[in-house]
């Protein structure tokens, strides 16, 4: 279906691998990029060559300098970031760097902004990082030549470089290469300034684009306007696989500002000259659309997702002798955990604005990932990819894939329907009822434990609803509106028995921290623990999912997390001391002593003993984790107080560590450190999409529960761990992934009682209080 | 015809009167600080300041504003002469993404402007209808426990 239907560009655009073929140097010295920056296989055609110096960087012949990067901004500060690293490797002001990003016009394709790569892919070896490097060494170069003098005599700061010990000569980078290119290509061996060198990285630089931002002058996309542009809204199936039986237009007929009611397979909208006046003809328009496909039943959706067949099954690791450890442990301690299916929510509805004209789009898009918005959108449009240039602008939030790309197809599908530019912005229940949640989970999880109540072995597994993700290569199918218009998402491919592992691969956080995962009689885990399986059941879903911050990540830290402190519940241990035994990580272990000291945990078993079943009761959890395994580290400690007679979980106290390798910006890092935790304290408490027998039922911030401003913030603490002398790593999803199973087990520290299952309502919280043994 | 006072300058709109607020100030006056967050009165995003209350404009029909002086984020300050209290989230960074920043600075201000000696947990409650799904919430509860102590 999808193949049939696209265009011989789009198929070029598919094969990556004939590609690369012929452009084999681009890859080399890109070799250590991150899976999702190279999971497709490449940059796509028509992006700038990653090799280039000039893909990267350009200096105008007054000095400033324009960076190119495929990193976006989303509001994590990563521009900042970058701004930085380029004035710092290039040696010039932080003020005189203009970064432009995700612009399919200019920008080097880097896949996604996603999934905690944006320093791993622009600050170690390659890429931008690599590029200013490797410019601020031409230019020495080239200067060299100019004033007759040798490189080691010269020196660069500013954009000036002069001879050591004497300013007076100097040639700035303007007179070197103003204007010019540099047709130079990336060099891997260009020096970079250790981090004791850094004037600029390192620092707390504020953000340049907050004093906009707070003074009503920032562009985000849902402000762009172009000249002639209409409106539109979209009418979504009303229940879960509904397709259209017929549309009365003339149930609109005549209303103010319409112009075009737009109907193409399964996709309903309708643009006007005002959006005030889109919504109404959209709410009024007549559609007959047929019975929806049926919803699994709530109540027991997790039963059914345990026994759902077929299956996909992958397996993390498996030492192959789990069952017969087991079988001789002196104790096995068994629980399931479960994550329901959360939605992205972000807080402006999403908005996309497209100008199709003719066999030609222009698209102001907040998609994550602009090159394959571009090819995709182009199969949607039916054009060919080169003809569409996709623009990046801001969104509200993101936090994964929320309803930005969707939107995206929407607004190019209507222009396409009125050839004239149309800006969409979602309403509040579209948006949470056309977006990619993040997976709901069932996770079982086993271990088995010596006389000393030490872990002998540790079982893992679990099953997780899939269905679509983030749009890739090919796959405008895997978001709703892609669907609608005849796409279909990736296939369901089933596997059963999982082929065993290749390698480590921790992306998912599936293999525990304190397992020591051995590949080939090496350990790649961060723990102890020899004899380990962990095993994952993929399900075909009812309802789209999509990475929602730390996707899969979260879920399985939860589970973790808490079992461990199961685990040194059951063998009388203090939880920090009883973690430390099980790692053998440096870092892991570092941000956990480093969080347990500023806390000042309190060393002893959990639960606190003299429990009261009744009032208040207060505790303190633990969790930590080595993201991705290796993309980051965080440990944290909370502080909880449970009343225990309305089951009201108040989380009181957050301390966070976390260690990302040398630190950019401390005040960004501390920021993401402090909404990480706060976002994820709002899904753990009270996040859950519902459903009844065809379709969503949370539809808005009544319905979709969470934390707004106005509630009573835990104090919150951050240490900052600085590593000048290791890689950068992620650090946007690492407090997120452990804040569910601090609060978790302080909640068991607090009352006795084991909180399994996500969000911690007071229902639950109540349920499981009943279950304890608490006097 | 409907006539608006929008920080300081009056404009003359012809839309339904039903429309809602936002849409004119958003879509006809071309202002980037209220936004479009929920469409029902929800999440703040859409916040002005109406006759010195911070209202929802999204709920709010523009024939209830007609000859009132409206005031949006843009009338409290620019990025070269800000506002005290947007100083105080530049000088907080107090932002991830942005996109609330208008409902959380417009309700601060109105309720602190009422109440200049607000205890923290009235300033809490005043801000219980406005959202932030990143969780900016430390640094901007620090913004305005500055603004509120300058003020005083």
């Amino acid at each position: 279906m999808i193949r049939e239907s696209m265009t011989s560009d789009a198929l070029a655009a598919l094969s990556r691998r004939g590609f690369l073929k012929t452009s084999g140097a681009l890859i080399v010295g890109f070799t250590m990029v991150r899976p999702s920056e190279g999971q497709f296989g490449g940059p796509s055609p028509g992006a700038p060559p990653m090799n280039q110096l000039d893909s990267w960087l350009a200096i105008a012949a007054d000095g400033n300098v324009t960076a190119y990067s495929g990193k976006e901004e989303l509001g994590q500060g990563i521009v900042t970031a970058q701004t930085q690293l380029v004035a710092e490797e290039l040696s010039v002001p932080f003020e005189r760097v203009k970064l432009i990003y995700c612009d399919t016009a200019f920008t080097p394709d880097q896949a996604y902004t996603s999934g905690s790569q944006s320093h791993p892919a622009n600050f170690n070896h390659s890429n931008l990082a690599q590029a200013a490097a490797t410019a601020r060494e031409a230019l020495v170069q080239m200067a060299s030549q100019q004033l007759g003098l040798p490189v080691d005599q010269l020196r660069a700061a500013d954009g000036v470089i002069s001879p050591k010990g004497d300013p007076s000569k100097k040639v700035t980078y303007g007179q070197l290469v103003g204007g010019k290119k540099f047709n130079l290509t990336l060099d891997p061996k260009a020096r970079r300034k250790p981090p004791s060198e850094w004037t600029v990285l390192g620092k707390p630089v504020p953000r340049p684009d907050i004093p906009e931002i707070v003074t009503g002058q920032f562009e985000f996309v849902h402000n762009v306007r172009v000249p002639g542009m209409l409106h539109g809204r979209v009418v979504r199936p009303p229940v879960i696989g509904a397709t259209v039986m017929s549309v009365d237009e003339s149930s609109v007929a005549g209303m103010p500002g319409l112009v075009k009611v737009v109907v193409k397979k399964n996709f309903v909208g309708v643009v006007a000259e005002r959006p005030w006046q889109a919504l109404q003809a959209a709410e009024k328009l007549k559609v007959t659309w047929s019975a929806g496909a049926g919803l699994p039943k709530r109540d027991s959706f997790f039963e059914q997702l345990r026994n759902q067949k077929p299956t996909r099954d992958i397996l993390l690791v498996d030492s192959k002798d789990v069952e017969q450890k087991l079988s001789l442990a002196a104790s096995v301690v068994k629980a399931t955990y479960l994550h329901p299916y959360q939605a992205h929510g972000s807080m402006g509805s999403s908005c996309a604005v497209a100008d199709v004209q003719g066999d030609k789009a222009t698209i102001w898009s907040p998609t994550q990932g602009v090159w394959y918005q571009k090819s995709t959108a182009a199969m949607v449009l039916g054009l060919k990819p080169e003809n569409v240039r996709v623009i990046f602008r801001r969104g509200s939030g993101c936090y994964g894939l929320n309803a930005a790309d969707t939107v995206t197809y929407d607004a190019a599908l209507l222009s396409q329907a009125v050839g004239k530019p149309v800006r969409v912005q979602l309403t509040r229940k579209d948006e949470l009822t056309s977006e990619n949640y993040g997976n709901a989970f069932l996770m079982d999880e086993r271990a088995g434990l010596d006389a000393q109540g030490n872990i002998i072995a540790w079982d893992h597994e679990a099953w997780s609803p899939t269905l679509g993700t983030r749009p890739g290569p090919g796959t405008p199918g895997n978001v709703i509106t892609g669907t609608l218009v005849g796409f279909q998402p990736e296939p369901f491919t089933p596997r059963s028995p999982a082929p065993d592992p290749r390698g480590f691969n921790n992306n998912s956080n599936g293999i525990p921290s304190y397992a020591a995962a051995l590949f080939d009689g090496v350990p790649k885990g961060a723990g102890t623990v020899r004899s380990s399986r962990v095993l994952v059941h993929n399900v075909p879903s009812p309802f789209f999912t999509g990475p929602l911050r730390s996707p899969a990540r979260f879920q399985n830290t939860f589970a973790h997390e808490c079992f461990m402190d199961e685990l040194a519940a059951h063998a009388k241990a203090d939880p920090v001391e009883y973690r430390l035994r099980h790692l053998h990580s440096e870092r892991v272990i570092g941000v956990l002593e480093a969080a347990a000291k500023a806390a000042n945990w309190d060393t002893r078993p959990s639960p606190k003993a003299g429990l009261r079943k009744n009032g208040l009761a207060t505790g303190r959890g633990v969790a930590c984790v080595a993201y991705e395994g290796d993309n980051g580290y965080t440990g944290i400690v909370t502080e909880v107080e449970v009343d225990q007679d309305t089951g009201k979980i108040a989380v009181k106290r957050v301390v966070v560590a976390i260690d990302a390798g040398p630190i950019s910006n401390p005040d960004g890092l501390k920021n993401q450190a402090e909404g990480g935790a706060l976002q994820g304290m709002s899904r753990a408490l009270l996040e859950e999409v519902t459903w009844d027998n065809e379709k969503v039922t949370s539809i808005d911030w009544r319905t979709y529960h969470t934390l707004p401003l106005g509630f009573a913030l835990p104090k919150v603490e951050c240490v900052l761990v600085n590593r000048p002398d290791e890689e950068a790593t992620g650090a946007g999803e690492t407090s997120i992934t452990v804040i569910a199973a601090a609060i978790g087990n302080a909640v068991f520290d607090a009352t006795g009682a084991r909180l399994r299952q996500i969000p911690f309502t007071p229902e639950r919280v109540k349920a499981a209080l009943k279950g304890t043994g608490a006097a | 015809m409907i006539t608006l006072k929008v920080n300081g300058r009056t404009h003359t709109v012809d839309v339904d009167p039903a429309t809602p607020l936002l849409y004119v100030l958003s879509d006809d006056l071309e202002l980037r600080g209220p936004k479009f967050g929920c469409g029902l009165g929800q999440c703040g995003a859409c916040t002005v300041i109406l006759k010195g209350a911070a209202v929802k404009s999204c709920v709010t029909p523009v024939r209830a504003a007609a000859g009132a002086e409206i005031t949006t984020l843009e009338g409290l300050g620019t990025p070269e002469k800000p506002h005290p209290i947007q100083q105080a989230f530049i000088d907080e960074q107090a932002a991830q993404c942005g996109f609330c920043l208008n409902g959380v600075i417009l309700t601060a201000k109105a309720f602190l402007d009422k109440h200049p000696k607000a205890t923290e947990e009235e300033i809490q409650q005043a801000l219980s209808g406005v959202l932030c799904r990143c969780f900016t919430h430390v640094r901007m509860y620090q913004a305005i426990q500055k603004y509120a102590k300058e003020r005083a």
